[in-house]
């Protein structure tokens, strides 16, 4: 019986038929996985529980003709239970697990799951605030899928910044000598929070003003939509309430 | 392939959830050969079920008249309502005979990523229900999954009230399975969720 394992992240799941669930993840090594598992939505399920959403498994595949079937799981990160807790965290993970799917159609490396299951574990600790451990992640995920955009220097001649001039489509901030007429400008502390989320530098992301978060957050999901074609129906749903 | 209208059966047979193609085939062929099968009395079911069939203006369960029968039930207790995801999970609930009080249809659970909000689902409605003081308690039953947990947890913060007893449903170990094939959630669930055993 043609079988294979792998530790993988659920990222989102559909019903199928009476009781069994279409379930798809990012895998370690095998990218984005799209399996059956079934009887899962029956209540006396042995391993439903380990195949919801933001769970991070070790499970084996049979290999089908379309779709391969779960054959086990066994957890080894359960996110699930703290995310669902805090509402603004829920959406922040949907929206990451919505993201990856999309960014893991053709191409989903190993650098997209650890980032995943770091971002998710994040989240569930509660070590950030949702919202900008969401930004971040978005900034990162592009990064790998290369669209990584350019905070510091001119995202065309590379002249060194700092730059407020922000342009989606030119890949980031630009300096004035090849900003289009009317390109938005960004205030100095929000290009420096956006540099911070994509550096991982915490401690100042976490110190910015609220107007300067907002802003960044407009610019993320600007950024993501134009990359990913369109955008993330999560998003339209993201409470950034703080916790 | 079938020629003209037997396609057009399996078609729109083959559209209802959970019917394939071969089970589309199957049942078309049901019908075609069996004369005992009165075909005029499915049509005019599927015809009445859209002309008659409308939700409760009060808990959202489907009705054929403006409420449904439990809500017109003086019977019910009407200090209790018990939160659902989906109308057919009051039928769930109904065949337990356990429970005695009125329900909320949400018509649905949380998801984000299925652009399923807050203002997708029939909260306002359920706090409507509450503004009187009449309810002294509301049970969540949503399902036991991320989603209706989510559901849950964001129902728990926003009925919030002086006098209101917001439970949710037990979850664990299901009656007749062995404990060592139960996962480390639902046991987690069921440590978290323990009771005391009278003597």
């Amino acid at each position: 019986m043609p079988t294979y394992r792998d530790e993988a992240v659920v990222l989102r799941t559909h019903k199928l038929g009476e009781a069994d669930r279409i379930v798809t993840m990012l895998s370690r090594q095998h990218g984005k996985i799209r399996a059956v598992a079934k009887g899962v939505r029956r209540t006396g399920s042995r391993f439903g529980a380990r195949l919801e959403p933001f769970m991070v498994v070790d499970a084996q595949f049979y290999i089908g003709r379309s779709l391969d079937i779960v054959q086990q799981a066994e957890s080894l990160g359960s996110y699930g239970a703290d995310i669902v807790a805090d509402y603004p965290s829920f959406t922040a993970a949907n929206a990451m697990v919505e993201a990856a799917d999309r960014l893991s159609d053709h191409d989903a490396g190993l650098q997209h799951y650890l980032l995943l299951v770091g971002a998710l574990r994040s989240l569930a600790k509660g070590e950030h605030s949702p919202g900008l451990t969401l930004d971040s992640y978005l900034l990162r995920a592009l990064s790998i899928a290369g669209w990584a955009p350019s905070f510091i220097d001119c995202a065309v001649t590379g002249a060194p910044g700092p730059h407020t001039a922000f342009v989606v489509q030119l890949g980031g901030v630009v300096a004035d000598g090849v900003a289009p007429h009317g390109a938005p400008r960004l205030d100095p502390g929000t290009v420096r929070l956006l540099a911070s989320l994509l550096a991982g530098e915490w401690e100042f992301a976490e110190s910015a003003d609220d107007r300067s978060k907002a802003q960044a957050s407009g610019v993320v999901a600007a950024y993501t939509q134009f990359h990913l074609e369109r955008g993330l129906r999560s998003l339209e749903h993201q409470d950034r309430t703080i916790a | 392939m079938y020629e003209g209208i037997v396609q057009e059966l399996i078609d729109e047979l083959g559209r209802l959830p959970g019917i394939g193609p071969k089970s589309a085939q199957r049942i078309a062929f049901h019908i075609l050969q069996t004369q005992s099968f009165d075909t005029t009395r499915l049509a005019q079911i599927l015809m009445d079920v859209r002309e008659k069939v409308r939700f409760c203006s009060i808990c959202g369960n489907v009705s054929e008249q403006d409420t449904c029968t439990i809500c017109r039930d003086p019977r019910r207790n009407q200090a209790i309502i018990c939160v659902v995801e989906e109308a057919k999970d009051v039928a769930a609930i109904e065949r337990t005979r356990e429970f005695r009080g009125l329900y909320h249809v949400l018509g649905g659970a949380l998801s984000p990523i299925d652009g399923i909000g807050p203002n997708e689902l029939r909260f306002t409605q359920l706090v409507q229900r509450l503004a009187d003081a009449a309810v002294t308690e509301v049970i969540i039953a949503t399902d036991p999954n991320l989603e209706g947990e989510a559901t849950a947890t964001y129902l728990s913060r926003l009925l919030v009230q002086p006098g209101l007893r917001v439970t949710r449903l037990a979850s664990g170990l299901p009656v007749g399975g062995d404990l060592e094939y139960a996962d480390e959630v639902t046991l987690g669930r069921a440590f978290e969720g323990r009771r005391v055993v009278e003597a």
